[in-house]
């Protein structure tokens, strides 16, 4: 029987890699992502979780042993943070490469320096040209089915990629929720074990990743980006098969909340959502014709889906919590990518909460109102800061 | 001793330069192994030598990873095959890197490897540089040696450190089974690969591997080489088995180091003063291990 738990996002990972009887298991320690290590050690010392443990001795060799096994045929598992999934990246890489269902969840964490620990989402965001699927979460129980969505959305036959489940630090990762622990049966029935057609296998003996001249590379990354082109379709029809065997929505590529006919879109991704839906709510109230869209799957990344929610719409807000360098906010510059050609309507990046700052009801509104300001004052600048210490008097007013 | 089997699971038709030492210690390696054997590469010559998609010459299962990972990526295939309740006497796991590989960007994973016990054989097969990327020092090129970061010149700017003691870094990590092992004496090779396979637990093998290319020697020179390197002590045949030492293969007359160095271009350069210091050096490393033989079996 399904079973109702108070736990945190970092619990409901572990029980999410449990449910998904990951064979292989191979994780290093880091704030805040420790507790899933240590979650995952003591179910198998309990024998409660039949995995093989590897205690890796760095995050590149936990991506590594993945890959690894996983090329062997095993359902790979792994969690990192900030500075282990930057430490990663050569091997993010390599899993997509090698076209390898491995599965990990990030918490999301800023990078130093200054030595952070705190909710930013750059660490993923830096990652999001290395052929993962990425899928930022709302709630613990998001967590937990979304480690279990992802092997089967990875796992399928036209997709075959990597993929990071993420999490906010502390604000999921360390914060008790309900979740909803399912029965093991119903998720076998929904994953069947994993059974790739080629793996190393002494009596089919082939070989991984052997070079690859120029007259072959390219078709290879292109096959890559094939999967990604089908990935879209895959996310939702994995989504819709999960929702009738598990009676919930985790929320697809975009989670759309009172969007029908607004004037105003704004867009926010991961644990500020919930905090912004209250905020929508209270500024409908107020007459408002404002609603929010959760992009929940960055990669691939729903252009088609950002087309069609903005058909009608003046003006989008994005809350970018990320920045990157010399570019801007992740969110707003791939939605402006998406609409290039297809939608004339104001777009205002808002950066917001990097390195955990916090992100009150109060300063989400003001950032809302601002941006329904500007249906009438137009676009006053393209990104602004929210709640910097120069400018903090403004937001939280 | 072991005999060389006849079984080949090295095709023909390898990318490897003539003369190539790394070649025959892939063959040797095979048929002491056999069939039942996967292969962890990282970057390096032998992630060409084998040949370019869709083309391979060995007829074992391939797992190419990146060039710090072969201690990594051995523990992840031994423990999807111990998911999947394959023994480890069954399918051996084998991590086959270079010295680069192996002693300078990939020590961290072996060290990890070794440490958690994992159930493989990791092997380093030795050209003492980095010769895929063309010939650079890393910490297994010995003192003295011309490579193309250690270039000579005029400021006399050869590799002024010492090798890298693989055998004693490995050692440290209390495994159960450690060997020196040379292309020249195949039949001693195999038998120590063999015996290798056979004990649980990590191991670790390193196979001397001239390189004609890198070491400025003549292809038909490289068997020569190898017992030269054995005969002057340069390069001492043996194993560690649980802590204890045994040399395995003595040399009966001690042959001077110079015979050995001046088959070589890299060495060429290298005033008298020099060599002699590379001697001096080679008698006392020597000495020692004789010293460790005589002490750990007491
Ligand atoms: C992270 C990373 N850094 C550098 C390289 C470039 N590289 C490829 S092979 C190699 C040298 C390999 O040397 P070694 O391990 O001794 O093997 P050999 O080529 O001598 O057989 C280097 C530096 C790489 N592939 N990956
Ligand atoms: S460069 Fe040296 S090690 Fe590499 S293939 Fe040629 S001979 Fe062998
Ligand atoms: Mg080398």
């Amino acid at each position: 029987m399904s079973e109702m738990k108070i736990v945190s996002g970092n619990f409901a990972a572990a029980y999410g890699a449990k449910l998904s009887r990951v064979e292989v298991v191979a994780a290093y320690p880091i704030t805040p992502q420790t507790e899933v290590v240590e979650k995952i050690a003591e179910l198998v010392a309990e024998g409660e979780m039949d995995s093989e443990y590897i205690k890796v001795e760095s995050e590149h060799s936990a991506m590594a042993a993945c890959i690894a096994a996983s090329n062997a045929g095993a359902r790979a598992y792994t969690a990192s943070s900030a500075h282990g999934l930057a430490l990663m990246h050569e091997l993010l890489i390599w899993a997509s490469g090698a076209r390898l269902p491995v599965v990990m969840t990030n918490i999301n964490r800023a990078m130093g320096p200054p030595w952070s620990v705190w909710a930013d989402h750059h660490d993923t965001l830096a990652q999001k040209g290395t052929g993962q699927l990425q899928f930022f979460c709302e709630s613990n129980q998001e967590v937990l089915d979304s480690v279990i969505m992802a092997y089967k959305i990875c796992e399928d036959e036209d997709i075959m990629l990597p993929a990071m489940v993420v999490e906010d630090a502390f604000i999921l990762s360390h914060t008790k929720e309900p979740v909803e622990i399912y029965d093991q049966e119903l998720v076998d029935e929904f994953l069947p074990s994993y059974d790739p057609d080629y793996k190393l296998d002494v009596d089919q003996p082939l070989g991984f990743g052997s070079l690859g001249m120029p007259d072959w590379y390219m078709d290879f990354r292109y096959k890559i980006a094939e999967a990604f082109e089908k990935a879209p379709d895959k996310i939702m029809e994995v989504n819709k098969e999960f929702e009738e065997v598990f009676g919930r929505d985790p929320g697809g590529l975009i989670e759309e909340y009172k969007t029908d006919g607004v004037d105003v879109l704004i867009v926010t991704m991961g644990s500020i959502s919930s905090t912004s839906k209250d905020v929508i709510d209270e500024l409908r109230e107020e007459g408002h014709n404002v609603g929010l869209a959760r992009l929940r799957t960055f990669r691939p990344f729903p252009v088609e889906e950002f087309r069609k929610l903005t058909k009608g719409v003046n003006v989008v807000g994005v809350m970018d919590r990320s920045y990157t360098f010399g570019h801007g906010g992740d969110a707003a510059r791939e939605i402006k990518d998406a609409l290039y050609g297809h939608r004339d309507v104001i777009l205002k990046d808002y950066i917001v909460g990097l390195g955990g700052r916090d992100l009150t009801p109060k300063i989400l509104k003001n950032v809302m109102l601002d941006a329904i300001s500007l249906q009438d004052k137009g676009l006053d600048r393209e990104i602004e800061w929210v709640d910097l210490r120069i400018n903090q008097e403004r937001w939280r007013r | 001793m072991a005999k060389v089997p006849e079984m080949e699971l090295m095709n023909k038709g390898t990318t490897a330069c003539p003369g190539c030492g790394a070649a025959h210690a892939m063959r040797y390696m095979l048929k002491a192994l056999g069939k039942k054997t996967m292969i962890n590469i990282p970057a390096c010559c032998w992630a060409v030598i084998p040949g370019v998609y869709p083309s391979r010459n060995l007829e074992i299962p391939l797992l190419y990873t990146a060039f710090e990972t072969t201690g990594a990526s051995s523990s992840g295939v031994r423990a999807a095959l111990n998911a999947k309740g394959v023994d480890p006497r069954e399918i051996t796991v084998v991590g086959f890197a270079g010295d680069g590989g192996t002693a300078d960007i990939g020590i961290q994973a072996l060290s990890g490897c070794l440490e958690r016990g994992t159930d493989t054989i990791q092997v380093m097969y030795d050209n003492e540089a980095y010769m895929n990327t063309g010939i650079q020092r890393s910490g297994e090129t010995p003192y003295g040696a011309w490579t193309t970061t250690t270039p000579v010149g005029s400021q006399k700017a050869w590799k002024r450190n010492p090798k890298k003691n693989m055998m004693e870094v490995v050692n440290a990590h209390g495994i159960p089974y450690a060997a020196t092992v040379s292309i020249g004496h195949p039949e001693l090779m195999i038998e120590k690969i063999q015996k290798a396979k056979e004990i649980p637990g990590p191991k670790f093998i390193h196979i001397y591997a001239p390189c004609p290319t890198g070491w400025r020697s003549d292809p038909s020179n490289t068997i020569e080489l190898c017992k030269l390197a054995v005969d002057s002590c340069v390069f001492p045949l043996y194993e560690i088995e649980d802590g204890k030492y045994k040399i395995y293969k003595k040399p009966k007359d001690k042959i001077p180091v110079k015979d050995y160095l001046k088959l070589q271009g890299r060495f060429r350069h290298l005033p008298e003063e020099e060599v002699e210091r590379i001697q001096e050096n080679v008698d006392k490393e020597w000495e020692l291990l004789l010293k460790k033989e005589e002490f750990t079996n007491e």
